[in-house]
């Protein structure tokens, strides 16, 4: 683009109120901008993030339990990380943050595999290549910039794969975030940047994090097209998503999506949301329950039944149970592995102070 | 065993005067003509070829896919090569100068550095930062640092510096085939450094020093851009009756501290000379090293010379701030000489 064939403004421009398809009723929205997902696209949305919900309450437990050191729960955030993770292809790259394990969890990542990070056992726990999923990011909005840097090589060696990365509200204060969406603009990259705005950065409101009118607005000054959804609204969601990979994948560059939400847990466990948080506002927010909506709408159209409404949560509960035995073992580590993987082929120096180590450990043993 | 920079390849290739900015810019064609998964990108390194033009005709040549500026954004330019060589290509970047990399800190250290590591070596990330770097060319501030053990520090990384335009052409090549992220550092004020020799990536390894000069009386260790004052120095001590060991480290991390622990056992005394600030300088690890490895060796203890602990003074203050030749002579007569050396007066 020259400086004398600018694209208007208003062309890159969120609506002022979010997208969506259905109301915290249950009920279609009249006259959406959208496409409704089809109805199978709909019952996968649903039963995944039963299983979501079921695996993130579980996760929390396995806290209180001592098996896992720390969990960032997204319970109220279901419908953007299932409703994102279920519009990508099979060839798309998931950039996930700390707080995604449910999204990892979809794209198909064993969730033992994804809360060994959590438990303390190693910093990833799965292979990214196996799922086309990075590593969870604990820095925040670090990601944003290796979903553009994969997406542009992808582009560059003519592969067709859009990177969806996923960021929070305090994520676009970052400086990386702002980069990462020029830098995506700029080159035209096939990425989808989905900013969950959950309302708070840890304990900042997002009234203190952003002057802006709205998170989807700050992609208008990238020139990108910005999109703001009911991020409560998983059919919403997994919509807009679609549509953004769809226009990446046909060389239309990048997309911000803001997807409004609410975290209804604490930051972590560790955390106490009691002390910044109002408990009607937390209340108001369980009103828009993102499952019980979409279990609403599917209800009344006939597409879901008592009966495929127990199957889909005695499912979830078998699924919570298998990750409950497997995470209730203790875990056998390999002191040498503090030496391995830190080069391709260790160094003289880490050579050395593995057998020193080595020979700490033998010591110690016969003891 | 000392690593020598005897060329390996084919006696067919004709020795070549060139700079070493000109052997930098030889390397990254050649890499680039090799392995198309080879990119080159920063700011202002397509059409202009680099402020200090190590890239001059490289995008020309090479095409705007493989050789291009990117938006001014330095933890931009390392994040995104990050993600490139996650999905398979072999990024090399610059990042101008020494100071400006401190933005991209966070992606070097929590990212570039560990992502092996943390996917257990499922994630490889062979990217080559180049940094010009260190002073002695009238920069102003922010373009002086000598950042490197903000680098050395950080376990997963690699860092080298060459001092010669045969060095900076292989570690170059070297840097772009290894497995490992590869911190470059360029010495600035060599970049004009003339230099007539056969460019060979296979002249010697990434990881290992050289002896530049040999000598029996006192190990002088350097790098990078004062590696020519401390050879001036080794020079000097000559005529002042000391027969000085210099070796060029070149990989600071890993330290080959064989090739200098082998010299200061011959020696028995060592100065380790850098333009960087002393306190936590890399002189520092150098003289801890060979105080647990050659104790009983030594006849005095290790000094270092290197700059002022001080912010990098302003251009025409540098002269005074930057290791010369005398500080170095200095550090040699307080080498605890005894009467039997050749100095006249016993160096006290």
């Amino acid at each position: 683009m020259t400086t004398t064939e600018r694209t208007a403004a208003s062309f890159f421009l969120p609506s002022d109120e979010p997208l969506g398809l259905i109301t915290a009723d249950g009920a279609p929205v009249a006259d959406a901008a959208l496409e409704m997902p089809a109805d199978d696209v709909l019952l996968r949305l649903h039963r995944a993030m039963v299983s979501g919900r079921r695996f993130d309450a579980q996760a929390t437990a396995l806290t209180k339990q001592g098996r896992l050191a720390v969990y960032p729960s997204a319970r109220g955030q279901e419908a953007g990380e299932i409703g994102s993770i279920l519009a990508l292809r099979p060839q798309d790259w998931l950039f996930p943050t700390y707080r995604d394990s449910m999204a990892v969890v979809a794209r198909g990542v064993d969730p033992v595999e994804v809360l060994t990070l959590l438990r303390g056992d190693w910093h990833c726990g799965y292979d990214p290549y196996r799922a086309n999923v990075a590593p969870q990011c604990t820095p925040l909005a670090t990601n944003t910039l290796h979903a553009v840097g994969f997406a542009h090589a992808a582009k560059t060696k003519g592969e067709d794969t859009v990177a969806l990365v996923l960021l929070g509200d305090g994520a676009t204060s970052e400086g990386d975030t702002h980069e990462a969406l020029n830098f995506a603009a700029v080159w035209q990259s096939p990425v989808v940047f989905l900013v969950q705005n959950n309302g708070y950065a840890i304990s900042v409101p997002l009234s203190k994090q952003t002057a802006a009118p709205s998170l989807a607005h700050k992609g208008v000054g990238y020139g990108m097209p910005s999109v703001l959804v009911d991020g409560n609204d998983a059919a919403a969601v997994h919509a807009v998503v679609e549509q953004a990979v769809a226009r990446a994948a046909a060389g239309g560059g990048p997309t911000l999506i803001e997807a409004l939400t609410y975290r209804i847990e604490s930051h972590t466990n560790a955390d106490d949301a009691t002390r910044y948080r109002d408990r009607a506002e937390v209340e108001a927010w369980l009103t828009r329950d993102p499952i019980a909506r979409l279990e609403r709408y599917l209800t009344d159209r006939g597409l879901l039944d008592d009966v495929a409404r127990e199957e889909i949560a005695v499912r979830a509960e078998a699924e919570a149970a298998s990750l409950r035995e497997r995470m209730n073992v203790d875990t056998v580590l390999d002191p040498a592995d503090l030496f391995r993987h830190v080069y391709a082929e260790p160094t003289a120096a880490l050579r050395r102070q593995a057998e020193d180590f080595t020979a700490e450990l033998s010591f110690g043993a016969e003891e | 065993m000392t690593a020598t920079l005897e060329s390996t390849s084919d006696a067919s290739a004709e020795p070549d005067t060139v700079t070493m900015a000109g052997a930098l810019n030889r390397a990254l064609a050649d890499a680039l003509a090799e392995d198309e998964r080879v990119l080159v990108f920063g700011e202002d390194v397509g059409t202009l070829g680099g402020v200090f033009r190590v890239t001059d005709g490289l995008a020309a040549r090479f095409g705007e896919t493989r050789v291009f500026d990117t938006p001014l954004a330095e933890s931009g330019i390392v994040g995104t090569a990050i993600g490139m060589a996650m999905n398979g290509l072999r990024p090399v970047v610059e990042m101008q100068f020494d100071a400006f990399a401190y933005p991209a800190f966070e992606q070097i250290t929590s990212h570039l550095a560990k992502l092996r590591n943390r996917t257990r070596g499922a994630v490889e990330l062979p990217i080559v930062i180049r940094i010009p770097y260190g002073g002695g060319i009238g920069g102003v501030e922010h373009h002086c640092d000598s950042s490197e053990v903000y680098y050395t520090h950080t376990a997963g990384l690699r860092v080298v510096t060459p001092a010669s335009p045969a060095d900076a052409y292989a570690l170059l090549r070297q840097a772009i085939d290894s497995p490992d992220p590869v911190i470059f550092l360029e010495p600035k004020r060599r970049y004009w450094e003339k230099e007539t020799a056969r460019l060979d990536h296979r002249s010697s390894t990434l990881d290992r020093a050289v002896v530049r000069r040999p000598g029996t009386d006192v190990t002088l260790i350097s790098y990078g851009g004062a590696l020519g004052t401390t050879l001036e120095a080794a020079a000097a001590a000559e005529e002042e009756g000391y027969s000085a060991e210099v070796i060029d480290l070149r990989s600071l991390a890993p330290f080959d501290l064989e090739t200098v622990a082998a010299s200061v056992r011959r020696t028995g005394r060592a100065v380790v000379v850098h333009e960087a600030s002393r306190f936590c300088g890399y002189g520092a690890e150098v003289a801890a090293q060979l105080s647990e490895t050659c104790f009983h060796y030594l006849e005095a203890p290790v000094l270092r010379v290197g700059g002022f602990d001080i912010p990098y003074p302003a251009p025409n203050l540098e002269k005074h701030h930057l290791p010369n030749v005398d500080r170095v002579l200095d550090a040699i007569e307080r080498l605890q000489w005894d009467d039997a050396t050749p100095l006249a007066g016993g160096g006290a």
